[in-house]
């Protein structure tokens, strides 16, 4: 039964990047063995410079300069290297060099520098690529777990301090609770089509639709609970709680880099598994995917507790912890939109478009607030920000710059961003959701125009430390977030021709 | 088109000086000031004269957009987002309003502001980039980018140079124009996927050819999506509310680039958009807007009146003088559409120099209670005389430019297909009460005894402050005696925009009055006026402990004898129309002129 494949068979360069990150994660973690304390750049370094040849292979992927011979597909048809594989490695792969800048300098002085971290980050990065590339439910759990089991422990990494174990606890327990939802919902899915493999459930729910099959049951449940599961990744209301503690204790650079990271392997995971593996399952008298009511409903709630929540926060972690629930809100209108089938292509471009957007401006957020953080861990109120402007003016500005995008205002990446989703939910006649997408963030702009007048309109002795690994992360993150928001269409081509459709 | 136009040409130099203002500190060691101030004043002038090129280059028959740059920014799903610009009759004054004013901004700019100088010509000369960019851009895309960002600079502005309650004012401000305009985000993109392209002509086109078409409904919710945006920019009542904090709050240039450009990119919009994109729905809704409008004509200056705050009170003004260009635009005819865009520029014009006048006072007394003057005449005799001009101009006196403004608009109203007379004759009630306010204002604050020590040695203009007002007396004359200027640049352009409104296109407007119409509205007008002399001159009176019943009989005569005065120039232009529609082309025949 069980039939072994040959090495050639599995055209495993379709894989490039993701097999040599996880190959290069396992070769450090020995390597590290050999690195004394205080040279643990050395370890840093090499992560970065991983994640930078991964980085550098993903791109010529994408550009089609490395040409795929043997199809897109790898390990018997369990990866794909699509378009949408390359942009989700590519925005991880950012997301993971920017992670590292900004942490070395931290955990140096705040004295928890180990170089587990840094292989630990490049685990979750792998998780995060395998999942862009997951073509099988299989390959999504796995995927999920590899993204999700490091963060866990980074949460907890400055462990004898409380609030870090308690992170690290709370994380785990919710999100060890929301894996076996996953789990049970692939098996009911598995249960409805008889296969784990995306294109096979593809195949398999074109026929329950056609036959109107009791199974549909079993699938509506199915992806019900695996919507639970990854809604959990992605921290959608109602699956959310844990979020806001979990940033406010972890290390701050782990959050710099899990705001974006666990966000983009969620979505990843959730556009494989409804987009791309059950767009066509359709219920009787009606024209879109069975789940896009709730996803819509699902990113109103988030949007709305996100953003209105967000209003009551003085700490500035928690102020973007409820802040990134409610951009899972915003991108969750685009997964719900991709439920119409005109509008698929669109909306998972829009998905990968925001993230991108996003990607830069949220580290940068976290790394001005690593800049301001304390070396016990403590100033990172609303405070902490007062009077920056007169005291550091350029992380001021940098700041503003990305309190702008998160507001969504043009000329950043941010405000392009929004302008996708919008257009795709607009397309999908989705317009409820698209009002309540735009009402709250009018709501957001209070939060974070608060920031901006902490920083500019008053006083205060606002002290940061910017070491040049940190500076030079806030300064990429700037120079990104303004050059998409001028330049969207390095967005627009780089997302051009995803397609997800199989055999349509 | 692929040239760079002078258009983009004007557009870019603003932001090259912001670029040149960021740089800056890497080419001196020590931050210089005065070379700030010196350099964006420069730029500033550079960027009017390059506008001035372009006012020059302007080919005035033409009613279409010219000097056009069109550069494909992004494609995506089968759209192509284009940086696409280009000015028409209208939009090429409201660039020219931009230009004019900003100079004058920052030159007045030169002493109060101390403090974080570099960052405050930032947000000067951004400000100035995003509003040409609002006025000229051809796209959807483009054009709500830049009416977005111009709410950043004035957040700044506000927010780090202004009174006490600056904060407040500045996320007021912010808040409340954004809620507006992400409303019209979500029009924009609906208008864009249902013509499958976001360039404003290209739509424009396939809603006049009928290629495009929305459906009552869907017209309507898009009308009022994009309207209610313009309407929080104008402000019109009732959404006015940010407009008295964040003109009070504001440092004085910021008050001048907020009512005099910002407000018209309010007015703007709704010509530039609601018009020719929803003509259906634009009649349907143009009696309540004109009745909005109205309502702040009369809102604006009654509470005007009651302020005791001189920046209030020409705050408040404010709203009084854009309700007039409204029922200008809503007339929905060329006469009354040209009335709104000159008047706009005239409000850019004169209210600047109000705020101006109110920064100079600040600066100098560090009050804007109109209770701390009193007098000033005798210590600053220069600066009350221009001020008087400034003030003149704003209330509509005849010769000055606010009076043609005015009169356009109510010649176009009268003559309007679509509102009765009733919106005239009480639009008409708002300029005697301008005269009211704006009298009493300069009463209380410039004439009278010099009865306050503080007052006494207070120093006349210095060179700067002069200069900044300068060019603003000048144009309240040459618009005021040779409108026909500008009348001549967005006649072709007006017309278009009229063109969908207008039963017979062929005839002006104006030749549909109804001469009973006319006579009840100025009987009305000649009334009221008396009325308001009698029974507001009296309140004025005994609240300055005088005999209020002298006062009422001197203000009734006043009243009356100057509403007769505004009807010499309706009985000249009268005849003038009779002859009009005997020359116009009733039959096949049409004499050519």
């Amino acid at each position: 039964m069980f039939e072994v494949p040959s090495v050639a068979d599995l055209n495993v360069a379709a894989s490039l990047p993701v097999t040599l990150l996880a190959l290069g994660a396992c070769v450090f973690l020995l390597v590290d063995l050999f690195i004394p304390q205080d040279r643990k750049y050395i370890t840093a370094g090499l992560a970065a410079g991983g994640m930078l040849v991964a980085l550098v292979l993903a791109l010529l992927m994408w550009g089609d300069v490395i040409e795929l011979r043997d199809g897109d597909t790898a390990f018997s048809e369990l990866f794909i290297a699509d378009t949408m594989t390359h942009v989700v490695n590519i925005v991880v792969l950012i997301t993971g060099l920017l992670g590292v800048l900004v942490a070395y300098n931290y955990l140096e002085r705040t004295k928890i520098q180990r170089g587990e971290y840094y292989y630990l980050i490049l685990f979750t990065t792998t998780g995060v690529m395998l999942m862009g590339g997951a073509n099988d439910l299989a390959v999504v759990f796995v995927a999920l777990e590899l993204l999700s089991i490091p963060l866990y422990i980074l949460s907890g990494f400055r462990w004898p301090q409380e609030e870090s174990e308690e992170s690290a606890m709370k994380y785990f327990l919710l999100g060890a609770f929301a894996s076996s939802f996953l789990v049970y919902g692939i098996a009911l899915i598995y249960g409805a089509t008889g296969t784990t493999s995306l294109p096979g459930i593809w195949e398999a729910v074109n026929d329950i639709v056609a036959e109107d099959a009791a199974s549909k049951y079993l699938l509506l449940l199915g992806s019900g609970l695996a919507l639970v599961g990854l809604g959990f990744k992605v921290a959608a209301v109602p699956f959310h709680m844990w979020t806001p503690d979990v940033y406010q204790g972890a290390p701050t650079s782990v959050v710099a880099y899990m705001s974006v990271a666990a966000k983009v392997g969620g979505f990843a995971a959730l556009i494989r598994v409804l987009v791309a593996g059950m767009p066509n399952f359709v219920l009787d008298g009606e024209t879109v995917a069975a789940w896009q009511d709730t996803v819509w409903l699902v990113a109103a709630l988030t949007m709305l507790l996100g953003n209105i929540v967000a209003i009551a926060q003085t700490e500035l972690k928690r102020l973007l912890a409820y802040s990134s629930i409610a951009h899972a809100g915003y991108i969750l209108i685009a997964v719900a939109a991709a439920g119409t089938a005109s509008v698929a292509d669109e909306a998972v471009r829009a998905v990968m478009i925001y993230l991108m957007a996003y990607a830069f401006t949220n580290v940068g957020a976290f790394a001005v607030v690593i800049a301001l953080e304390k070396d016990d861990a403590t100033n990172t109120g609303l405070d902490s920000v007062r009077g920056l402007a007169r005291t550091n003016p350029l992380l001021a500005a940098a700041m503003t710059v990305f309190m702008l995008s998160l507001t969504g205002i043009p000329l950043t990446s941010g405000f392009v961003g929004k302008w996708f989703v919008f257009k795709a939910a607009l397309s999908a006649d989705l317009v409820p959701v698209a009002v309540i997408g735009v009402v709250t963030s009018l709501v957001s702009a209070f939060y974070y125009l608060r920031v901006v007048w902490l920083m500019y309109f008053e006083d205060g002795e606002s002290e940061a430390s910017t070491p040049w690994p940190l500076a030079s992360a806030i300064g990429i993150s700037v120079a990104g977030t303004l050059l998409l928001g001028f330049v969207p269409y390095l967005l627009s081509e780089m997302t051009n021709d995803i397609t997800l459709a199989f055999g349509g | 088109m692929g040239d760079i136009s002078l258009v983009s040409l004007v557009f870019i130099l603003p932001l090259l000086g912001v670029l040149a203002l960021i740089f800056e500190p890497l080419f001196e060691r020590q931050t210089n000031e005065q070379a700030i101030r010196w350099l964006t004043l420069g730029v500033s002038l550079g960027t009017f004269g390059l506008s001035l090129l372009m006012l020059n280059n302007f080919d005035t028959g033409v009613a279409g957009l010219q000097m056009e740059h069109k550069i494909d920014w992004i494609e995506a799903d089968g759209f192509t987002i284009r940086y696409y610009v280009g000015v028409d009759g209208i939009s090429v004054w409201m660039v020219m309003l931009t230009t004019f004013i900003m100079p004058l901004a920052i030159l007045a700019s030169f002493g109060p502001i101390q403090e974080r100088v570099r960052l405050y010509y930032i947000f000067l000369l951004l400000m100035e980039w995003a509003m040409i960019g609002v006025f000229i851009a051809q796209d959807l895309f483009l054009f709500y980018v830049f009416w977005e960002v111009t709410l950043v600079p004035m957040y700044f502005l506000i927010g780090i140079w202004g009174a006490e309650e600056r904060i407040y004012a500045a996320i007021k401000f912010f808040l409340y124009t954004m809620a507006g305009s992400l409303l019209m985000l979500l029009a924009v993109l609906w208008l864009g996927n249902e013509a499958g392209t976001f360039t404003l002509p290209e739509i424009i086109e396939q809603i006049q050819t009928g290629e495009l078409s929305l459906g009552t409904t869907t017209e309507r919710w898009l009308f009022l999506a994009f309207a209610i945006a313009f309407a929080i920019k104008v402000p019109m009542w009732p959404l006015h509310s940010w407009l008295p904090d964040a003109h009070v709050q504001a440092p004085t240039a910021g008050s001048v680039i907020l009512a005099g450009i910002l407000l018209k990119m309010g007015t703007y919009g709704f010509v530039r958009f609601n018009l020719p994109l929803f003509p259906e729905a634009s009649k349907t809704f143009a009696p309540y807007i004109a009745g909005l409008a109205v309502i702040g004509i009369i809102y604006g200056a009654w509470v005007s009146y009651g302020q005791k705050d001189v920046k209030k009170l020409v705050a408040y003004s404010s709203i009084s003088h854009l309700g007039f260009v409204m029922l200008g635009i809503f007339a929905l005819n060329s006469t009354g559409i040209q009335g709104g865009i000159l008047q706009g520029v005239n409000h850019g014009i004169s209210t600047g120099g109000l705020f101006l006048m109110v920064g100079m006072l600040y600066d100098r007394r560090h009050t804007k209670l109109m209770a701390a003057f009193g007098g000033i005449w005798k210590a600053m005799p220069l600066f009350s005389g221009i001020s008087l001009v400034i003030v003149l101009s704003s209330m509509g006196l005849p010769g000055l430019n606010g009076f043609v403004g005015e009169f356009t608009i109510l010649l176009g109203s009268a003559g309007s297909e679509i509102l009765s007379w009733w919106f005239t004759a009480f639009a008409a009630l708002g300029i005697i009460m301008a005269a009211i306010y704006m009298l009493y204002m300069f009463n209380t604050v410039f004439m009278g005894e010099l009865d306050k020590e503080e007052n006494r040695n207070l120093p006349d203009l210095n060179w700067q402050e002069l200069w900044s007002l300068i060019p603003i007396v000048v144009m309240v004359f040459v618009i005021g005696l040779q409108a026909s200027i500008f009348f001549d640049l967005m006649d072709e352009s007006a017309e278009a925009l009229a063109a969908p409104y207008v039963a017979n296109p062929n005839a002006e407007a104006l030749v549909e009055l109804n001469t009973g119409d006319v006579e009840l509205a100025v009987a009305l007008w000649a009334i009221s006026g008396a009325v308001i002399g009698v029974v507001v001159t009296p309140i004025i009176y005994s609240g300055r402990g005088r005999n209020p019943w002298s006062g009422g009989l001197v203000g009734a005569a006043a009243g009356a004898a100057g509403n007769l005065l505004l009807l010499v120039p309706l009985w000249v232009y009268t005849p003038a129309l009779e002859v009009d529609e005997h020359a116009l082309p009733a039959t096949s025949e049409a004499p050519g002129d």
